[in-house]
């Protein structure tokens, strides 16, 4: 089965989540004067229900239109090829997204900042670190000199234990 | 019309307003460049510097500024390097790739910014005509004509994503009106679907799921594809005049495409893209003997045709966000969210309450395609310099602004990890085939969809309203009919199905 109908069957099964919260459970929550409104916070939740799961089975079983396939654009990803991706690298990258949001806090805008410019420019194959070093420093000096001082919002650039 | 140009003049005319113009432009043009970052991907890493900012008319002409530079910049790639930075300047790459071989390649870049200077230029004048008169049109319109209006414009998008994709576009319709629900409804305080998480109950933030559905799956394409971000050398860029001759031959074609451009664009889910690839048809079509062969081999007509076109393109879909609050694109429904956040109400009512936003806008488009013109001429050779930028460095770069953009919206970091979570699903929707676009509008139009509906129902105890207004009643109609046809005329034809679903 093709991934573009994994999704439609996946999506079909967030509707049934979605619309059993909008009918089985949220009107238990509704204070009786609201129950005499003709709409109910719950209406349009359990219209788009209906609608999702019609859309999701009519995505799952239209046929796939022949000869789809022949043109596959330049510079697109073709996933039956997906091995010869750098499948890694992204993986990484959105691991390291992931450390930099949890490190914001604890390291300060800086610290977070040019660790991840720097790692993530390493990951990605750059080796100059004389120049990479440097570009990240200023780079993330600029932005945190940009948002604080110029757009007046708070971003602590110190670890949390230096101030 | 006077006194609100001049008010509009008044308005746009500061120094500092200037100065948003000409940046926009400069950022949009420089970020518009780099293959993968469309407009809607760059405006959406701008909302915070524009809600910071804090002055909505100042904010709105930084944001188009930055709407059109990029549009412009897109091109730029596209002729140097054929790798077009957005979905609407695949047309340009037809033709101003094989200019650029040809050795023509100054030539092609003036041509493009002087057809998009014409195309953007000749929008403004036909959206300050027909703004007016259909946001009068739209002041006779009730909360039950606005929901109905609504389901029409998220039914055209889905009915203009490109045959076979009907069913996917509106899949991902309902997906963004469901994640609109999240969160405090309007209509009662009552928390819907935050499974008691604190960070939900104000409901997903717009930029980070804008950033999450198009900043981020591009990155992550770049990082697997390298062939994607081709870069090669840019060259000698030389002979930029063009010859009177040419010039002729391009005028006709240039006005043409600023008109047809400007309506496809006032359609709610055409936009720029459709318009350029129709912009380039038409020509083609129109073309007589031996200059029909040439296109697609180097013409100027095949270059200036979508180039004018994506440009006055863009400025029609300002018609639906000014008038009816209604974006027709992925990109106007993000500047629809940033002007929200700016506590501005697009819509009929934006006219008589704050005109000085609608007629400064008019104003900076006029400033804003002579800067452009003016900046982007001589500045050429300079400009391509930025694609030699190493991927190694760009990528990063690129993540850092998209987690930025959504950290500093709600300076919260669980926001950030809401932002990659929706970026892995937003790059395997993208895997699959299925268009991000009409996510997002049905997300932002969700809310407004359903206070209107709300407010309908309560008017009229219940559903009565489908019935009782003829208008309401037609539009649905046309809703239903514009889901329907396309799906069934794909059925009875069964053609190729058609690769233009990315949204502008």
């Amino acid at each position: 089965m093709a991934l573009d109908r994994w999704i439609a069957l996946a999506f079909i099964a967030l509707c049934c989540v979605y619309g059993y919260a909008a009918f089985f459970t949220m009107d238990d929550l509704l204070p009786p004067i609201l129950q005499r409104n003709p709409v109910w916070p719950s209406t349009f939740p359990k219209i788009l229900t209906v609608m999702g799961i019609v859309v999701g089975l009519i995505v799952l079983f239209t046929p796939k239109p022949s000869g789809d396939k022949a043109e596959i654009k330049d510079g697109t990803i073709d996933l039956s090829r997906l091995g010869d991706y750098h499948v890694g690298q992204a993986i990484g990258l959105l691991v390291l997204m992931v450390a930099y949001a949890l490190t914001l806090r604890p390291f300060g805008f800086l610290g977070a900042t040019i660790g991840f410019l720097v790692f993530g420019a390493t990951l990605l194959g750059e080796r100059r670190f004389h120049v990479l070093i440097p570009v990240a420093v200023i780079a993330a000096g600029s932005i945190w000199y940009l948002v604080q001082e110029v757009l007046g919002i708070f971003l602590r650039p110190w670890p949390g234990f230096l101030m | 019309m006077l006194e609100g140009l001049m008010l509009g003049l008044s308005a746009a005319v500061t120094p500092f307003n200037l100065i948003m113009v000409v940046m926009g432009c400069v950022i949009g043009t420089l970020i518009g460049m780099l293959p993968g970052l469309g407009p809607m991907s760059i405006i959406a890493i701008m909302i915070p510097v524009a809600i910071g900012i804090g002055d909505p008319t100042a904010a709105l002409i930084l944001l188009s500024g930055v709407y059109y530079g990029a549009i412009f910049g897109g091109s730029t790639s596209s002729i140097l390097l054929n790798a077009p930075g957005v979905a609407g300047t695949v047309a340009t790459a037809f033709d101003g790739y094989p200019m650029a071989r040809k050795g023509q390649a100054g030539k092609a870049l003036t041509i493009a910014a002087v057809a998009s200077f014409a195309g953007g230029t000749i929008g403004a004048i036909l959206l300050m005509i027909f703004a007016p008169a259909l946001s009068s049109v739209a002041l006779l319109f009730h909360s039950a004509e606005y929901f109905a209006l609504m389901v029409v414009g998220l039914s055209a998008i889905a009915a203009f994503a490109g045959t076979g994709q009907v069913a996917k576009a509106l899949m991902m319709t309902i997906l963004g009106l469901m994640m609109g629900t999240v969160g405090e409804g309007a209509l009662s305080n009552m928390p819907r679907f935050t499974f008691g998480m604190m960070e939900l109950q104000s409901g997903f933030s717009f930029i980070t799921l804008a950033m999450a559905m198009f900043a981020l799956p591009e990155a992550l394409f770049l990082v697997m594809n390298p062939a994607r971000a081709a870069t090669g050398d840019s060259g000698k860029i030389t002979g930029m005049r063009i010859t009177g001759a040419e010039a002729r031959s391009i005028a006709p074609v240039i006005g043409r495409q600023s008109i047809q451009g400007f309506f496809i664009g006032v359609l709610p889910g055409a936009g720029a893209t459709i318009a350029s690839f129709l912009g380039y048809a038409v020509e083609r079509n129109i073309a007589k003997g031996a200059e029909q062969e040439e296109f697609g081999k180097g013409s100027i007509k095949g270059l200036a045709a979508p180039e004018t076109a994506n440009n006055a393109a863009c400025t029609g879909s300002f018609v639906p966000l000014l008038t009816l609050g209604i974006p027709g694109s992925g990109t106007t429904a993000i500047l629809l969210g940033a002007l929200l956040a700016l506590n501005v109400t697009p819509g009929p009512r934006l006219m008589t309450d704050e005109p000085q936003v609608f007629w400064a806008v008019i104003i900076s488009m006029y400033i804003g395609n002579l800067v452009l013109l003016i900046l982007n001429l001589p500045l050429i050779p300079y400009i391509a310099k930025i694609l030699t930028i190493p991927r190694t460095f760009l990528i990063p770069f690129i993540l850092f602004f998209t987690l930025m953009g959504s950290y500093l919206g709600q300076n919260n970091s669980t926001e950030l990890l809401i932002l990659v979570g929706f970026g892995v699903i937003a790059t395997i929707l993208r895997f699959a085939d299925y268009p991000l676009a009409p996510l997002l509008i049905g997300f932002i139009l969700g809310t407004m969809l359903e206070d209107n509906f709300g407010r309908a129902m309560q008017l009229y105890r219940g559903f009565g309203f489908l019935l009782e207004r003829p208008m309401t009643l037609a539009l649905l109609v046309l809703a239903a009919l514009l889901v329907v046809l396309p799906s069934f005329r794909a059925y009875r034809a069964r053609r190729r199905a058609e690769g233009v679903a990315d949204g502008d």
